[in-house]
């Protein structure tokens, strides 16, 4: 029922009636969160063999926050990310060939081979990276929207960013002037409860990361990160208040990183039961019942799960086929003009 | 042509470019109500309206970085940094941002910025208000950086700077701007980034400059001319990219050569330019390359500390007297 052809393409984005859901609806979204879940442990898998370097953050657990969120914007809206950053890439509609081609350093990836997982992007899917400087993506969101509402293009743009990039210059800064420009931004903040091995608690005088927006005069609401239908509606909320004209929103969402915080994290900061708790509320299981309970036909969600795989190792063959950039690269892309 | 002051030289080529491109818009702390600090972006806001000159919060970072992402998504920002000691609050977003989006993502996206911003000392504004780095950006590959030294040069080179899709850093040197000078009225009239301008001809000492350098240097090769000896001056006018071959022309006739920086000597630009010196033009070499620069202190208040810390005409005299 999922031809191969649309799954390794962009859902459309926009296609946020509401519920009732249409069963080919649910399960595009749930393929995208089955997508970047086989494609996370196939790059866990990549890295571990040594074919994949540098630091690389996984976003297992957090899926339905990604997609979920995406699934809300219109074509014209910006997506804009931290280095967690292959989940939100695929949801945006990057195609896992050319993601895993930029993971394993090919001139075929996304950034020629360039950038590596932390920097991903795509311009023509307005997915504009992919930042690995906890919080700069925040400052540049407000850029990315003024110029939007400069040249009135009716477009917002949908920031993600962790609950440590709260406690940064750049969150503040940017938050004030998205507020005072009244800038089409949607804030989300991807509440995992950890920046890197410390709890929130630790480091942040408020912890209900939402009312942080509100010292900004800014509306805020939170969302349940492991529901996928949440987010996505209050994401299409939120983006109704920018496309209004009444400025930037803060979405607050709960969730959790079921991997350590990069690869080769063994550090013990959380319990196990704590891991296992969430564990239980993982987002594809929990969206898998949706389906079910709308009457999904078990066979078309194992059809999904079938077709993804296929996905997958046709990505890791084209991303293995494809050549490492020629060494001249190097002086490539560093000025437009000499 | 007309006597301009720098500060109203600038004024003119934004001016000019934002009358030429409706996506060249201009933000920074005081730059439309009040005209800017030093008066160079006066008149822009009842000309272009407060959409396209907007005054910011004191935040440089996400001035900066407001930039960064409106230029990656269409417009032609200038963001004015209001010195460039408060540039270091957005060192993040010139050098690890503005310098990389480019090459990073594979050359998906543009920075077609421009940060202008004012430099060193002479105002009695002590150490941390006084400082003169403009090399520190001139080290990252990806950044140009420019540092005019007359009035028609600020004009032609900042609009060649709002011109190119590259990010810039354009350095202005805080007591210039009343500076006069000819500036062609022409809008058209530009002058390329990364070209280096001799100043003054003289085939006894190549003296190497820029910015407000370039004043000191040309009034020490006329003290010096007095006593017969004629100094070459050039003016670098950009920091990066880096045009050293009217220095190497004029030190192939010279043999010698004297660089003068506002800057404090180690890592600065008169190591780099004799390094290069000595890596083209080896054979040439008669005397030591010798620099003048800014005593290695915090610059202090006073103005008598203040006088004996920064490069004076009389250390330029005797630092060209000392390789004859
Ligand atoms: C400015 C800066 N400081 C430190 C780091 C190193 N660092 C990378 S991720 C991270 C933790 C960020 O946590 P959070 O914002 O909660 O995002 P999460 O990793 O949980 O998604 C740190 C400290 C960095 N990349 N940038
Ligand atoms: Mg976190």
């Amino acid at each position: 029922m999922l031809p191969t052809s649309t799954l390794s393409s962009s859902a459309a984005p926009g296609s946020n009636s509401k519920p009732p859901h249409s069963h080919l609806e649910l399960l595009e979204l749930y393929r995208q969160m089955v997508l970047i879940r086989l494609f996370e442990e196939k790059c866990e898998e990549l890295y571990q063999k040594g074919k994949i370097g540098g630091f690389m953050h996984l976003y297992i657990g957090q899926e339905a926050v990604g997609v979920g969120a995406v699934a809300a914007r219109q074509p014209q809206d910006s997506v804009i990310t931290g280095y967690r950053d292959h989940g939100i890439a695929l949801a945006a509609g990057m195609t896992a060939r050319v993601a895993m081609a930029e993971m394993l350093g090919r001139v075929t990836g996304c950034s020629k081979g360039k950038g590596g997982s932390m920097h991903l992007a795509d311009i023509n899917l307005k997915f504009w990276g992919g930042h690995a400087i906890v919080g700069a993506q925040i400052a540049l969101a407000a850029g990315l929207a003024w110029a939007d509402k400069f040249q009135r293009r009716d477009a917002a743009t949908l920031c993600f960013f962790g609950d440590g990039a709260t406690n940064i210059s750049y969150f503040h800064e940017a938050l004030n002037l998205a507020a005072v420009w009244q800038l089409p931004v949607v804030f989300i903040c991807e509440n995992n409860k950890y920046g890197m091995w410390t709890p929130i608690e630790k480091v942040s005088a408020v912890t209900e990361i939402r009312r942080k927006a509100s010292a900004y005069a800014i509306p805020s609401d939170v969302a349940d990160g492991m529901d996928l239908l949440d987010v996505r509606a209050k994401t299409a909320a939120a983006l109704e208040h920018c496309r209004a004209g009444h400025g930037p929103y803060f979405l607050e969402v709960i969730t959790y990183r079921f991997r350590g915080h990069s690869m080769g994290d063994q550090r013990a900061y959380r319990t196990p039961d704590e891991i296992r708790k969430w564990q239980a509320e993982d987002p594809i299981g929990k969206f898998e019942k949706v389906l079910l309970d709308a009457g999904v036909a078990p066979a078309d969600i194992d059809k999904v799960d079938d077709d993804v795989k296929a996905v997958m190792a046709d990505a890791v063959a084209f991303a293995e086929a494809s050549p490492f950039p020629d060494d001249s690269e190097i002086w490539t892309n560093i000025y437009i003009e000499p | 042509m007309a006597g301009l002051s720098i500060s109203k030289a600038i004024a003119q080529a934004l001016a000019a470019e934002m009358e030429r491109d409706s996506n060249v818009v201009v933000l920074g702390e005081e730059v439309a109500a009040f005209g800017g600090t030093y008066g160079a972006t006066s008149g822009l806001l009842d000309r272009f309206g407060g959409e396209r000159v907007r005054d910011t919060p004191i935040s440089e970072g996400v001035i900066v970085g407001a930039a960064v992402g409106a230029a990656m998504n269409g417009l032609r920002p200038v963001a004015e940094i209001m010195g460039i000691n408060f540039a270091f609050l957005a060192m993040d977003m010139i050098v690890n941002h503005a310098a990389k989006v480019h090459s990073m993502f594979g050359g998906q996206f543009r920075c077609p910025l421009v940060v202008r911003t004012t430099s060193g000392g002479g105002r009695q504004l002590a150490a941390t208000h006084s400082q003169t780095v403009e090399h520190l950006f001139a080290h990252f590959p990806g950044l140009k950086v420019v540092a005019p030294a007359t009035a028609a040069d600020a004009k032609g080179l900042l609009k060649s700077a709002i011109r190119t899709d590259d990010p810039v850093m354009f350095v202005e040197q805080a007591t210039m701007y009343s500076q006069r000078g000819e500036v062609p009225d022409d809008p058209d009239f530009l002058i390329p980034l990364g070209k280096s301008d001799v100043k003054r001809r003289g085939r006894h000492v190549t003296v190497v400059a820029y910015s407000k350098m370039v004043d000191i240097s040309l009034k020490a090769a006329g003290e010096l001319a007095k006593d017969g000896i004629e100094c070459e001056v050039v003016d670098l006018r950009s920091l990066r990219p880096l045009d050293l071959d009217p220095v190497f022309e004029s030190f192939k006739q010279t043999n010698r050569c004297v660089v003068v920086e506002e800057s404090w000597r180690t890592y600065g630009v008169g190591s780099e330019v004799a390094a290069r010196i000595y890596e083209e033009c080896f054979d040439y070499v008669d005397a030591p390359v010798k620099r003048v620069a800014q005593k290695e202190v915090p610059l202090p208040y006073a103005g008598n500390l203040e006088r004996a810390a920064l490069p004076q005409v009389e250390d330029v005299v005797a630092a060209v007297k000392s390789v004859l």
